[in-house]
């Protein structure tokens, strides 16, 4: 671990000096916000200790992160079994499924769950490179319209039946 | 006897046509979502907690030990027919299982698994069942003072002992604790962290944060780093086990659950310790020669030994969730929101005022383990199929019933908002190697804390002397010290000794 003589400049992962920099604003506006809590009348300590303590530490924290990174540490990213860490983060499918994700809750109340369900289930396929749209979106349905009768005849929960309502 | 009275009406309970059949659904549910790649058991529990919001307590406790269990087994079917563990808990059942799996022996790998976990837990529960109501009845005397120090102990435990970063790990916790302040304060009415949006004056509810943090986490963090090539799944037939198998099976399994379940009872959190050292004690343990030469090269006793050490730990870890309702795996804080959202709140006095629930859920866990041996071990090559879907519709399926749990909660669009939020963090965290587990215990706990904290300090009109007045608070204070302190004092003094 320790090769003292030909030391390489240590790598800087500067996305944790941004970690670090978010952590402290969370810390700073747990603080903020909890200096305009009152504290009830003959309540010895009231509901600004906590996130006082809690704001502090993270500020704390962050520094620390600040400093380790500054000194070389590098975050050990999570493997799994379908993690490929040697390739590069691959931002364009992720903003897709966000985009999918996003389209989803706005549309659900309007179009029910029936369909929004099935467009998401295709459509996050399809941002993971599937090219079987078709048969995806069937696969969608299915299991779209069957979780919503299942909420609702046998949990008793009515999912948003949108435009579908009195169809479904 | 008056323990396994109360067991049998537990079993009473349990035991209806409609019970087992919920508890059949639970399990193989569970299986079926654990075996997929990718998902441990807590994500497991969390994604098909919504499933059991229809259903009366008795009914869904029983649904749930069935998803508990089969969620498990599903993991080490992963571990073992896949060599890439989901979890740290199966990574030693990975070590000589997919050897055994690359040698034909899948099979019976898979048997010794299951039958391994069976008696495991089956053990385990037992011990739970009997020493819980010990410890609750002694717990209740505690003190809000040494509650809280309770309390802190196990964040310091599972935030310092466990992972690689100790930095990583309290960063996931305060991350966790400030997500826990947000809504109203409890005394006082007032709104804290709101920024000011009604929506989040109730509080954030802890089945968005697991089920974003952990599905649509994973989801969007696996999607960043797809593999694209095609990962080897080994076909399995039918496990049995042949009488050799079993010889060489059964000292294995209680020795593992004889590790296995101190360390899930005491709050340090995981299946990690125990799984490792129940290894490495089989393999000492072999005669030299040839039978030791096998380990590495696909051991039936380093398959049989950490399964059971996973499933006693992940019943160890039913004592602190039922006697003191502290929470110390993932699996266990997903456990305490769903009984949250029945209005139960775990702790203490829970043994004395739902006699009839504890038993009830004691006995499905019994139940739920027994079922998962009958159903799992026909359904295994059908299981190992499943591992086989492709990729984009496998995660597409993860966020399409992640969000479908996430909006039948409350059927508000804005849950689906604050899921995808989750996932962002739940992403960030994967990136910057924060542990979920503190985070997790951070929003669970954290109210809590605060609450036992205000309560001690009220109690001696706000001087902090009340956080240290009880003799037991004290002692636990100083536990903390060691925990804490203690690994850095034995390093000084190696490198002092190793120095000249």
């Amino acid at each position: 671990m320790t090769t003292p003589v030909t030391t390489p400049a240590p790598r800087v992962d500067r996305a944790q000096y941004g970690l670090a920099a978010l952590l402290a604003v969370v810390g700073v506006y747990t603080i903020v916000d909890a200096r305009g809590l009152n504290v009830g009348f003959g309540d010895p300590i009231g509901p600004r200790v906590f996130p006082y303590v809690i704001g502090a530490v993270m500020i704390l924290l962050a520094v620390l992160l600040a400093v380790a990174t500054s000194r070389g540490d590098v975050p050990e990213a999570e493997a799994g079994e379908d993690v490929d860490l040697t390739v590069r983060a691959d931002w364009l499918t992720v903003g897709k499924l966000v985009g999918v994700m996003v389209l989803n809750l706005l549309f659900i109340n309007l179009l029910g769950w029936a369909i929004t369900g099935a467009l998401l289930f295709a459509g996050c396929a399809w941002s993971l490179g599937s090219r079987t749209l078709v048969r995806d979106l069937i696969v969608g349905a299915v299991m779209s319209v069957s979780s919503w009768y299942f909420f609702w005849v046998v949990l008793d929960v009515p999912l948003s039946p949108g435009i579908l309502d009195g169809i479904l | 006897m008056d323990t396994l009275n109360l067991l049998l009406d537990g079993f009473s309970n349990a035991l209806t046509p409609q019970n087992l059949l919920y508890a059949c659904i639970g399990v193989l549910l569970g299986t079926f979502v654990g075996v997929l790649p990718g998902i441990g058991p807590a994500m497991t529990v969390a994604l098909l907690l919504p499933i059991t919001y229809g259903l009366d307590a008795t009914q869904s406790f029983i649904m749930f030990a069935g998803i508990l269990y089969g969620g498990m087994y599903g993991g080490s079917t992963t571990s073992i027919l896949l060599n890439t563990p989901g979890e740290s808990s199966s990574v030693m059942t990975a070590i000589e299982g997919n050897k055994m799996a690359k040698a034909g022996r899948g099979a019976q790998a898979l048997a010794t698994a299951a039958i391994g976990s069976f008696i495991a837990g089956t053990i385990g529960t037992l011990l739970v069942a009997f020493f819980t109501p010990a410890i609750a009845e002694q717990a209740v005397k505690i003190g809000a003072a040494s509650y809280f120090a309770i309390m802190l102990l196990s964040v310091v435990l599972v935030t310092s002992v466990l992972g690689e970063s100790k930095l990583r790990g309290f960063i996931g916790l305060f991350i966790g604790l400030t997500i826990g302040l947000v809504g109203l304060d409890l005394s006082t009415g007032q709104p804290r962290l709101t920024a000011g949006m009604l929506e989040l004056a109730d509080g954030i509810d802890i089945v968005v944060v697991a089920v974003g943090v952990f599905a649509i986490g994973e989801a969007l963090w696996t999607a960043a780093h797809l593999r694209r090539r095609p990962i080897e799944v080994i076909p399995v037939g039918q496990p049995f086990m042949r009488r050799d198998d079993w010889r060489r099976s059964w000292g294995p399994w209680l020795r593992g659950t004889a590790i296995g379940f101190p360390f899930g009872a005491v709050p340090a959190g995981g299946a990690e310790t125990p799984t490792f050292l129940s290894y490495v004690l089989e393999r000492r343990l072999q005669k030299p020669g040839k039978d030791q030469e096998q380990f590495g090269e696909g051991a039936i006793e380093g398959v049989a030994g950490p399964e059971a050490a996973n499933n006693a730990s992940a019943a160890g870890m039913f004592v602190p969730l039922l006697a003191l309702g502290l929470p110390v795996t993932a699996t266990a804080a997903v456990i305490i929101a769903a009984m949250r959202t029945y209005g139960i709140q775990p702790g203490p006095t829970l043994m004395a005022d739902q006699p009839e629930l504890v038993w009830t859920l004691l006995a499905s866990l019994l139940i739920g383990n027994t079922l998962l041996l009958v159903i799992n071990l026909p359904l295994a090559p059908l299981w190992a199929r499943l591992l086989q879907i492709p990729r984009p519709q496998l995660y597409a399926g993860i966020l399409f019933f992640a969000s479908l749990g996430a909006y039948s909660v409350n059927q508000d669009p804005y849950d689906l908002a604050l899921l995808l939020v989750f996932g962002g963090v739940g992403f960030a965290i994967r990136r910057f190697g924060i542990p979920v587990l503190p985070l997790i215990l951070g929003v669970i706990l954290g109210p809590l804390m605060e609450q036992k904290m205000r309560e001690a300090l009220d109690l001696s009109n706000g001087d902090i002397s009340g956080l240290f007045n009880e003799p037991l608070a004290v002692f636990v204070y100083v536990l903390i010290v060691l925990v804490v302190v203690a690994p850095y004092v034995l390093g000084f003094i190696r490198s002092r000794r190793s120095a000249p």
